[in-house]
């Protein structure tokens, strides 16, 4: 109780002396358009729908292209983690590949896909995939020997053992893959949005990279307002009840 | 398979260890661990693996358990050859091994699942009979970062129960505990003992504890890893460690155990 009033309060006053600074007239509104502007917009958006539209499209490449990428992440990461020559191949690249910042992408996934869905849902799962892979493979490689040695004797071997002890063996480091590729999707996904105009879908990146052509800031500043409050979801929906059944099993995470 | 069959005491297991020999080569160069070990284990017997660390009675554990080969050299259960970890042969280990992604049932319900002829009702009936035997069943449900160390040590007795072994092997598993804890344990160990008639292969490099629970104790000298000497405890049980006459066994196995470690420059617990 007392913490959700912290909240609150903390955003409710980030909220009211933005709306004074931008009341004060120094800066010009096409500048720094105040809270109200902003919600305007919103609400305006919201009725006649662009918002939905636009925030549906980008769900949908952002949730198949992370889709895709634990698909594909979290198998590849169990493997490298295993074999000797995986680690020395896949895992290298991986590792290689997850330093390059998603954005990156879009020039080839331009060149390979044009300006088509596929481009879009090449640079997210490039910017999803190799995270993921070496977030399982850290969590992997950080289990305790000991568990594959009693599960042995218990009778796991094969996919069991796979599925049983080592998928939730590293099940911390999953979720901490999990949550860093959805960010750099989302990044990615933005970096796509604003860089490629195609016709097949208008997503939020590309709301809000015409409200910076129209000079219109509520626009701008709204999208990036939705961005924030999707990724807050997200978090709470997607993440937080894996964190908190992993900190109350393994007993660990000091903060209640 | 009903309930009553899987609690059913099956006959203890026969192992012969033959002519087993294991070595391991390390930056310092090639460890004997094991040179040509042959020990007999009778049905339903408690034996105790004892010697200074680094004599191979862990190793040999392994190899019982199926966990390691060796290097030449066969160990027979019941007859037919180890040539892999079996489920009528259960390990205990020196750190418990649980896993923190189950809870207390979950973790003994584990290797019961991959037992075949049970139905989920009957496994879990099962586990919490195994439970309740090492005085845990309520917390069934507690996490394992709840419980403490000697708590812990008794879910890993019933998690290595419940799939109802024939052999029980114990690789060290009182060794972390704080004194008082362990001497509970040892009380524990050989109820369950004489109650579900296993036979127990337990390595431990401590003297008094070997005595106070082995039928039988077997003296191992490191590099190359032998058999140096055989006891035979014949006292009634429940034995108490703390008892005079456990302390006349455990001074005789420990003048023997000194009598080859001083050279050697290797120490033991009493």
């Amino acid at each position: 109780m007392i913490r959700s009033i912290s909240s609150i309060v903390f955003f409710l006053s980030l909220l009211l002396s933005w709306e004074f600074v931008a009341r004060s007239g120094h800066y010009s509104p096409v500048i720094l358009p105040s809270p109200l502007n902003v919600l305007e917009y919103i609400w305006q958006a919201t009725c006649d729908g662009t918002l939905w539209v636009a925030t549906l499209v980008t769900m949908k490449r952002l949730m198949l292209g992370y889709g895709l990428g634990l698909l594909f992440g979290i198998p590849l990461g169990l493997v490298t983690a295993r074999f000797r020559l995986l680690q020395d191949t896949l895992g290298l690249l991986a590792l290689g590949v997850q330093t390059l910042p998603s954005v990156c992408w879009v020039p080839l996934a331009l060149l390979w896909f044009g300006q088509t869905e596929a481009a879009m849902l090449f640079v997210v799962v490039m910017g999803t995939l190799w995270s993921v892979i070496i977030a399982t493979n850290d969590g992997v490689r950080a289990m305790p020997p000991i568990y594959l040695r009693a599960a042995r004797t218990m009778g796991s071997k094969g996919l069991h053992t796979w599925i049983k002890v080592i998928l939730p063996a590293s099940l911390p480091y999953l979720v901490g893959g999990m949550k860093q590729g959805w960010a750099f999707a989302w990044r990615s996904l933005m970096a796509a949005e604003i860089f490629v105009t195609i016709l097949t879908g208008f997503g939020l990146g590309q709301l809000l990279q015409y409200g910076r052509e129209l000079l219109a800031m509520d626009q701008v500043v709204a999208v990036m307002a939705i961005i924030v409050v999707i990724g807050l979801l997200a978090d709470r929906l997607l993440f937080s009840p894996w964190e908190r059944f992993f900190h109350r099993r393994w007993g660990t995470g000091s903060m209640k | 398979m009903s309930i009553e069959n899987a609690l059913i005491n099956i006959a203890p297991e026969r192992i012969e260890i033959d002519g087993v020999t294991k070595s391991f080569t390390t930056n310092r160069g090639t460890i004997v661990a094991l040179d040509n070990v042959s020990v007999k284990v009778a049905e339903g017997e408690f034996l105790c693996l004892v010697g200074p660390s680094g004599c191979g009675k862990s190793t040999l554990l392994n190899i019982i358990a199926g966990l390691d080969t060796p290097d030449s050299g066969r160990v027979l259960a019941n007859g037919e050859s180890v040539t892999g970890p079996g489920r009528d042969r259960m390990v205990m280990f020196q750190e418990h091994a649980l896993f923190p992604w189950l809870d207390v049932l979950g973790n003994v319900m584990f290797g019961l699942r991959l037992k075949p002829g049970l139905n989920n009702k009957e496994r879990k009936e099962v586990a919490k009979y195994y439970l309740d035997l090492v005085g845990l069943s309520k917390f069934q449900h507690a996490n394992i970062h709840e419980l403490s160390g000697g708590m812990k040590q008794r879910v890993a007795l019933a998690r290595a129960l419940a799939p109802n072994p024939r052999v029980l092997l114990m690789d060290e598993p009182f060794a972390a505990l704080d004194a008082l804890t362990r001497e509970q344990l040892y009380g524990d160990i050989q109820r369950i003992w004489e109650a579900r008639r296993k036979t127990i292969v337990f390595v431990t490099h401590n003297v008094r504890e070997a005595a106070c629970l082995g039928d039988r104790v077997l003296l191992f000298s490191p590099n190359p890893g032998r058999i140096r000497a055989e006891f035979q405890v014949d006292l009634p049980r429940a034995r108490d460690i703390n008892s005079v006459e456990l302390a006349r066994y455990s001074t005789e196995i420990t003048t023997a155990l000194k009598g080859f470690t001083n050279k050697q420059g290797t120490e033991v617990a009493e």
